[in-house]
């Protein structure tokens, strides 16, 4: 007994550790995404200017295939490195990619499309205060969800710009798994 | 230069807690207004560290300010609009950690520990007061030799 009450403070540093081991490593701002497998809210937005009237975005876009939906806007540094990612799934097709020009000017956010490139099969413009992204759940931009056939949001990717690795490994695996289903 | 500082000191004194919202923002009705300043005080800034979205600056808080007001203006009770923007971020978005089976160590640990601790101390204490053990009889060895003892010292 006596010879127990000696190990304590090792015993109590030992579970300290663990927690500070497993604490500090936590990174805050990587908090799991609340909407998976939750389908897609009610979307009613807007087109952009200059893009045709009816290639907004709304909740029905989602049903009969597994759709990308990409939160963009024209103030988004990182939104240009990823861009050229997207313009190159949307060269090689098989998949409708969707963009919520966010927290954005529509003016600005068509214009930026037309300066980089426009990788978009629709884009809702969702200006300020971002009913649309907040209803997604979105902290940021650039961030990029898989929504499956049911249209049931299945994948976020919200760890910085899209490389082509990270289309390979990460985005592309889930989406033909999807398709599969 | 006293005055100075004097002047200074007086000036900090007016000097008003830093609140992010913009008055552009604030509801007219103070009511709601101030309903709306509790519910935000208990939100968290989703991309700040520990900042409640009433005082961030950050652009998502500013935005989820304005979606409070306007599900407020809306009638929408406070646990309604919380419930919707834990739905959206999960619990990260309270401030204060909900009383769930996952969060029981969270709000329990510290209560367990002073239970041990009132424990251990209690222990300790019986431990230590507790009355000293009579010394034992002297053996027919040791009596003789005290004998002994105090026999030579009596006799010098």
């Amino acid at each position: 007994m006596r010879r127990l009450l000696y190990l304590m403070p090792v015993l109590i540093l030992g579970v300290l550790a663990l927690f500070f081991a497993k604490g500090l490593t936590l990174d805050p701002h990587n908090i799991p995404p609340e909407l998976i497998n939750q389908p897609v809210p009610e979307l009613n937005l807007p087109p952009l200017p200059g893009r045709g009237d009816n290639s907004g975005l709304a909740t029905a876009d989602f049903k009969g295939h597994v759709s990308v939906v990409n939160v963009y806007g024209s103030w988004c540094i990182s939104c240009v490195e990823e861009h050229p990612t997207l313009l190159e799934v949307k060269k090689q097709g098989g998949i409708p990619v969707y963009g919520i020009d966010w927290r954005d000017d529509p003016q600005l956010g068509a214009a930026w499309l037309k300066k980089h490139g426009d990788p978009y099969d629709r884009v809702g413009s969702d200006p300020a205060p971002g009913h649309a992204a907040v209803a997604l759940g979105v902290t940021g931009a650039p961030e990029t969800l898989i929504v499956d056939k049911n249209g049931i949001i299945r994948f976020k990717y919200y760890a910085g710009p899209i490389t082509p690795e990270v289309w390979q490994d990460i985005l592309l695996p889930k989406i033909l798994e999807l398709q599969k289903q | 230069m006293r005055r100075l500082f004097a002047l200074l000191a007086l000036l900090l004194l007016l000097a008003a807690p830093a609140f992010a919202v913009d008055p552009g923002e604030m509801l007219k009705d103070p009511k709601l207004e101030a309903r709306a300043e509790k519910l935000g005080a208990g939100l968290r800034c989703m991309v700040c560290q520990s900042e409640s979205i009433e005082n961030s600056s950050a652009d998502l808080a500013r935005d989820l300010r304005i979606i409070v007001r306007e599900r407020i203006t809306a009638g929408d009770s406070d646990e309604a609009i919380v419930s919707y923007l834990v739905s959206r971020y999960g619990d990260y978005v309270l401030l204060q950690p909900p009383f769930k089976a996952k969060t029981l160590v969270l709000w329990l640990g510290p209560f367990g520990f002073l239970v041990l601790a009132i424990g251990a101390a209690f222990a300790f204490y019986r431990r230590r007061t507790k009355a000293p053990v009579p010394a034992a009889a002297l053996s027919p060895e040791e009596q003789r030799r005290l004998d002994a003892l105090l026999k030579d010292s009596a006799s010098k």
